[in-house]
């Protein structure tokens, strides 16, 4: 597994997402409400829209299209028309920078 | 044994269909479709990515045979005995029912002018496919109705560098369901994207090549699409004896003057709080009266309340509207970096909103707006019209109210 650095922490808002793209793919990273950071594929899985323009409430984040919804700390899709559920990956922070391992 | 039918496999009827089993319908249920395709999604139609049409089909058949619904389709429902409860399919098989959803659907509404028969549909997949595939070998497309599929068509040929025409009987485009003030924005936006406007024009005949409008006018088209709405499919409703008027009639329930029938989506014309019924014509409006009627065919008494929600997407830019504006109501602009957001207010309550913007931009903003209209705010204007104030504090201020 190897860590690559995305953003910083103050980056993200808290209960918010950006959109981080890497060798030829596209990321979503979450700031939760207890301040950790999660990563997930960045694409919905019911239509190719980027999830990191979406609503992030708790630990939910919401299809800015159709409303479908995922758990990003699981990837499951918990509400549709969401119904397959999203990779996540490793992410972490150190020293205020914010890493994930997605190769 | 309980069984259900469902006649229309459209987003409601197909949505319908998989509800009935989450809310733990445990009898037969039988989705009966005229297209012969698997159920699949409309928007997409009127917004091809790269220009091709693709078909985004709403379940496989392996989810439906998971979920033990009986798909029958390339078959319609021709007669309906409510008394005897049983429907006649056009391959002459009868079907009878403990429960039935009417889930029709609408049909575009056809011109009623010489040459009309020249004019392309734009409601199915077969449809969109025609119109496609015909504007790759022209030069000029005239779209005859400025609604949101016209626009949304619009956008599209012009992409695809096409001569574009819109021709609209009303004095401006997009005049039904979108507030004024977008309305104009997007009009201009086509307007420098190239699209030439005849507003305020009836369409007098459709020749080979050419529209010829009521003031003689003639417009060049190789292709000519119509796209002046849709009418209720209430036909089979109607013939049943089952109360009709713009829609299938329902109560707030969505169950239709017989207690066994059920109805949703475009079809369907819901009674309202306070009177009247109304007829709403949006994708999610379409799964969510699906997931009501279902819930409430598998015993549950729930009425009908969802926000009416919608989207276009018009080159760049997303629209979104939320709830019912009103001219009459207080209209709160709010500035962003990618576009604009609308709040209205009914005498102080916030009761819709919309929104303009560059892609899904906006998107966040408009959820929580949809959360403060159901949280029944009365937010200060001045701080909706605010950038600088989070919408997602104040529904949390709301929620703690």
């Amino acid at each position: 597994m190897s860590w690559v650095s995305a953003c910083q922490l103050d980056d993200i808002e808290q209960e918010g997402a950006i959109r981080f793209d890497h060798g030829g793919r596209t990321y979503a990273i979450y700031r939760g409400p207890d301040d950790r950071v999660y990563c997930t594929a960045g694409l919905c899985t019911h239509e190719a829209v980027h999830l990191a323009d979406g609503l992030v409430m708790d630990f939910e984040v919401e299809c800015p299209k159709h409303s479908g919804a995922f758990d990003y700390r699981t990837g499951e899709a918990i509400r549709l028309p969401a119904c397959e559920n999203l990779k996540t990956y490793p992410a972490e922070v150190v020293d205020g920078e914010v890493r994930v391992a997605v190769n | 044994m309980d069984a259900i039918v469902i006649v229309g496999a459209g987003e409601s009827g197909t949505r319908a269909a998989f509800a009935l089993r989450e809310a733990g319908y445990a009898g037969t249920v039988t989705l009966v479709g005229v297209e012969p395709h698997l159920p699949y999604e409309r928007p997409p139609l009127s917004k091809p990515e790269n220009g091709a049409v693709t078909m985004k089909a709403l379940c496989s058949s392996q989810a439906l045979l998971d979920a033990g619904v009986t798909y029958l389709h390339g078959v319609g429902a021709t007669a309906l005995d409510a008394g005897r409860r049983a429907v006649t399919l056009s391959d002459g098989r009868a079907l009878a029912y403990d429960k039935l959803l009417l889930a029709t659907g609408a049909r575009p509404r056809k011109l009623a002018c010489k040459g009309a028969e020249r004019a392309l549909d734009f409601r199915t997949y077969d449809d969109a496919k025609a119109v496609l595939s015909g504007v790759d070998t022209s030069r000029s497309v005239a779209i005859i109705g400025g609604g949101l599929i016209g626009m949304e068509l619009a956008a599209v040929l012009r992409g695809k560098g096409l001569a574009v025409s819109v021709i609209e009987a009303a004095p401006k485009p997009l005049g039904r369901a979108v507030p004024s003030h977008f309305a104009a924005r997007l009009h201009s936006r086509h307007s420098e994207e190239g699209v030439h406007f005849h507003l305020g024009q009836g369409v007098s005949e459709i020749r080979h090549n050419t529209v010829l409008l009521a003031d003689g006018t003639s417009v060049p088209a190789d292709v000519v699409v119509a796209a002046i709405g849709v009418q209720p499919e209430i036909a089979l409703a109607e013939a049943a004896g089952l109360a009709t008027g713009n829609g299938i009639l329902t109560d707030a329930f969505l169950r239709t003057s017989d207690p066994d029938i059920f109805a949703a989506g475009d079809c369907v014309a819901v009674e309202q709080y306070g009177g009247g019924h109304v007829r709403f014509e949006s994708w999610r409006n379409a799964r969510a009266q699906a997931e009501t009627a279902a819930r409430n065919m598998a015993g549950a008494v729930e009425p009908f309340a969802a926000i009416p929600w919608f989207w276009s997407d018009q080159y760049d830019l997303v629209l979104q509207v939320a709830g019912l504006p009103q001219p009459d109501h207080q209209c709160v602009m709010r500035a962003l970096p990618t576009g604009e957001l609308a709040f209205y207010l009914d005498d102080g309550r916030l009761v819709a909103a919309a929104s303009l913007g560059v892609g899904n931009s906006l998107a966040k903003d408009m959820k929580l707006s949809e959360m403060l209209i159901a949280a029944s705010v009365r937010p200060d204007p001045a701080v909706l019209a605010d950038p600088g104030v989070n919408l997602k504090a104040l529904l949390k201020n709301a929620k703690a109210a």
